[in-house]
């Protein structure tokens, strides 16, 4: 294979890795500030029950996140040279900035958070607390800051190939940026929704319901049935603005080969390159032109337009009914959980069976759903790595193949291993949830 | 000098001082990562409660450190991160496994906390000799060939020794008991290979560049520059005499640690003043390295704020956790 197909994968194997994380620490040091708060407040233990064991699954995430983070900080230079000396005036110091306003922020003030508690008052514990929940925060806003300037590039000008700043307001406040950041942020409050109310299930159904389970699933589940609704208008307000700008993408994710007036929206069907056109088309006339133009005879640019210059479209296709389907599973089941526990009086135990399942089942969903609309975003750029100025192969290191492939199967055998290892482990703590992270193993409790 | 050149000087010794804060502040990590096997399961837990809460922001410095390579002067960062490719991939995947298993190995199954302990140690290992492996390379200006691959892979076995002793250090000052006696007796084991390793890198220097030479090896230089060596020298001394003390157990106990600092930091110095202008030696200059000016001073701007900020939270954070290490507790 060829060193840049290489690259690429070993790119996206470790941000695909990373940006699980931060999806779970973003809204999760926010969901530790407001159990914390409720502690303090009602002085009610299942709080501070919750509050303890959130904060162990935010620690381990939080550590996952760094370290893959840090690997990423050497791959912007190791896999795309070309990015930094083309575009390094622009992405180095948004780069910069992340690191000095929020990645230090975050890793320092987390050993307070973590372990502080006797060591210092409960207000500057609070505060610690914030200015965690604040650095990821502020981490997600360069980030994407970067990220949406290579979609949606503005405030700058380009010298001899080089890309020189000519408005910081611009670059950070460029088009798509708005919405790529609400998107995301709903997105990481939707994967700890998730994950709150899917590791509460797990424990009612496990017979391990603690005094805090209770909590928080009715927590994970108002936070689902709230934020769904509006990531979905997010989403919408944020494909409405690809279509102005990445027409191409916006193509892609439809699979509208030919450009055409009322297109239909498909449910389901198997783009082929080769033919330039879709096998196996399930439909519904005109719905995509409703959607995206919001009239029904409305104009969708083909990719018969963009010929050789947009990207695979099959990934991207898929991708994007990945994410919607997730979304609508989640619609489905926070709306269906909170209006059943809120009837059976918010018991946990008492939902049904079958749905306490389905919310298990869902645990990780926003990593589907995060993952699958991050490919969509990535591919859909492609072939370009700041849209319509760079491409992707030009920015391309000169490290052989060889060497790219033997670290990518190092990096891919050791983060399949974390995945597996985080999952276990955030079920093993699920269903021994008594156990004070540093104390003695505790003897199993006889029944009797 | 005018402001155009000089901001490329100001980014050199911002990103010298956040690579020497990371090789002291996550050198002592290291360094305890690699005591763990010698310890105790008890034990094992006191050391890593001794670092568990500075961790993560003592990774931090690296991020920052690499990144004013990437960011200040992009093609160094093509040289050295090309030339040192699988050396840096297999850090990186050493400060995976180290930094993951701090919190794997008191959430995981009891009975996988001996398999985390392991990935702890092996990591910190990984790490510490890939670190040294660079090192030996990059003082010796990044050239091909088995004699500097040799020197390298002796760099590699040694910088992990250094790590060792400062790790040592950290628990003489951070624990008390038996343990601060064992760690006084680790101390004392990593201290000749690390006085070994500081005369090879003096030795090799100015052997494998006429510059180093030039600059070191002239009057008056030479007497002015004496102080250097020759402070390293006492504070290493100074460092094996306390070692052998009773006195290093009660208040003398953070001594050794900070003399092995500044052994660390004197060390720093020398090189610095070797290696100044280059960025890669004999090769890229700091000026030829740097990036546009209007990006300097946009960075620049954010340092001048954001730096003395991280200074102080750190120092907070210090103080927070200042004296002998507890149990670590989430509360």
């Amino acid at each position: 294979m060829d060193a840049l197909v290489l690259a690429r994968m070993q790119f996206a194997a470790n941000i695909s890795f990373h940006i699980l994380f931060p999806t779970i620490t973003i809204a999760l040091g926010w969901t530790l500030l407001f159990f914390r708060w409720r502690w303090l407040k009602t002085q009610d233990v299942a709080w501070l029950g919750a509050y303890r064991f959130w904060t162990k699954v935010f620690a381990l995430s939080f550590a996952l996140g760094v370290v893959s983070g840090i690997v990423m900080s050497f791959q912007f230079g190791t896999n795309w040279p070309g990015f930094m000396e083309r575009v390094g005036n622009i992405a180095g110091p948004l780069l910069g900035y992340e690191v000095l306003t929020a990645f230090f922020l975050e890793a320092s003030f987390l050993g307070i958070m973590l372990f502080g508690h006797g060591r210092v008052s409960e207000r500057v514990h609070l505060i610690a607390t914030f200015l965690v929940a604040f650095g990821t925060t502020m981490s997600a806003f360069w980030i994407l800051a970067l990220n949406s300037w290579m979609h949606t590039p503005a405030g700058f000008e380009i010298r001899d190939g080089e890309f020189f700043a000519t408005s910081w307001a611009q670059i950070v406040f460029n088009p798509s940026f708005p919405y790529r950041l609400t998107h995301v942020l709903l997105a990481s409050g939707l994967t700890v929704a998730f994950l709150l109310a899917g590791v509460a299930a797990w424990q009612v159904l496990r017979g391990k319901a603690q005094a805090w389970t209770a909590k928080t699933l009715r927590t994970g589940l108002t936070l689902g049935a709230v934020l769904i609704p509006l990531q979905i208008v997010a989403g919408d307000l944020h494909g409405l603005n690809t279509l102005k700008h990445q027409p191409q993408k916006v193509a892609a994710m439809e699979g509208v080969w030919q450009t055409e007036k009322g297109a239909p929206l498909l449910l389901f069907a198997w783009p082929d390159e080769a033919t330039r056109s879709n096998h196996f088309e399930i439909a519904i006339p005109k719905l995509a032109s409703l959607i995206l133009t919001h009239e029904l005879d409305g104009e969708i640019r083909g990719l018969d337009h963009f010929k050789g210059a947009h990207p695979p479209v099959a990934p991207v296709f898929w991708g994007f009914r990945i994410m919607v389907g997730t979304g609508m599973l989640m619609l489905a089941f926070s709306w269906a959980g909170w209006w059943w526990l809120k009837r059976r009086g918010w018991d946990a135990r008492a939902l049904p069976r079958p749905l306490l399942w389905g919310l298990a089942g869902m645990s990780f969903s926003g990593w589907g759903a995060t993952l699958a609309g991050w490919y969509v975003t990535e591919i859909g750029r492609q072939p370009y790595l700041v849209f319509g100025l760079l491409k992707t192969s030009e920015a391309a290191s000169a490290v052989p193949s060889p060497m790219i492939a033997a670290t990518l199967a190092l990096y891919l055998t050791v983060y399949a291993a974390l995945i597996v290892a985080f999952v276990a482990v955030v079920r093993h703590m699920a269903e021994k949830p008594d156990a004070e992270p540093t104390s003695k193993p505790m003897m199993a409790r006889s029944a009797a | 000098m005018n402001w155009a050149e000089a901001l490329p000087v100001i980014f050199m010794a911002l990103m010298g001082l956040a690579m020497l804060a990371y090789v002291v502040l996550d050198g002592y990590d290291l360094g305890v990562g690699l005591l763990l096997p010698r310890a105790s399961d008890a034990h094992k837990d006191t050391m890593i409660a001794s670092i568990g809460p500075f961790w993560d922001a003592n990774e931090t410095w690296l991020v920052l450190g690499v990144g004013i390579l990437l960011i200040a002067f992009p093609k160094a960062h093509g040289m050295v991160l090309t030339a040192l490719y699988l050396p840096v991939a297999l850090m990186l995947v050493g400060l995976v496994l180290r930094g993951v298993a701090f919190d794997f190995r008191v959430k995981a199954r009891d009975d996988h906390k001996p398999l985390w302990n392991a990935a702890f140690f092996a990591g910190s290992g990984i790490a510490a000799a890939a670190q040294g492996w660079m090192l030996g390379h990059y003082i010796t200006g990044l050239k091909p060939g088995w004699w500097y691959d040799a020197f390298a892979a002796v760099i590699a076995l040694l910088l992990p020794a250094a790590y060792v002793l400062l790790g040592a250090c950290w628990l003489v000052m951070k624990t008390d008991g038996e343990l601060q006696r064992r760690a006084r007796g680790w101390a004392r084991m990593a201290w000749p290979p690390v006085v070994l390793g500081m005369g090879l890198i003096s030795l090799a220097t100015p052997w494998v560049s006429a510059s180093v030479r030039e600059r070191w090896f002239v009057m008056p230089e030479f007497i002015a520059l004496l102080p250097i060596p020759l402070a390293t020298l006492a504070a290493l001394l100074g460092v094996r005499w306390l070692l052998g003390s009773e006195r290093v157990l009660g208040r003398w106990c953070a001594v050794p640690f900070v003399l092995v600092v500044a052994v660390f930091c004197l060390g720093f110095v020398g090189l610095a003043y070797s290696l100044y202008p280059f960025v890669v030696m004999d090769r890229l200059t700091i000026w030829e390295a740097a990036s546009a000016t209007e990006s300097l001073a946009i960075i620049g701007v954010g340092c001048a704020i954001t730096v003395p900020a991280i200074i102080g939270y750190t120092v907070f954070a210090y103080r927070v956790f200042w004296g002998k290490a507890s149990e670590l507790r989430y509360a």
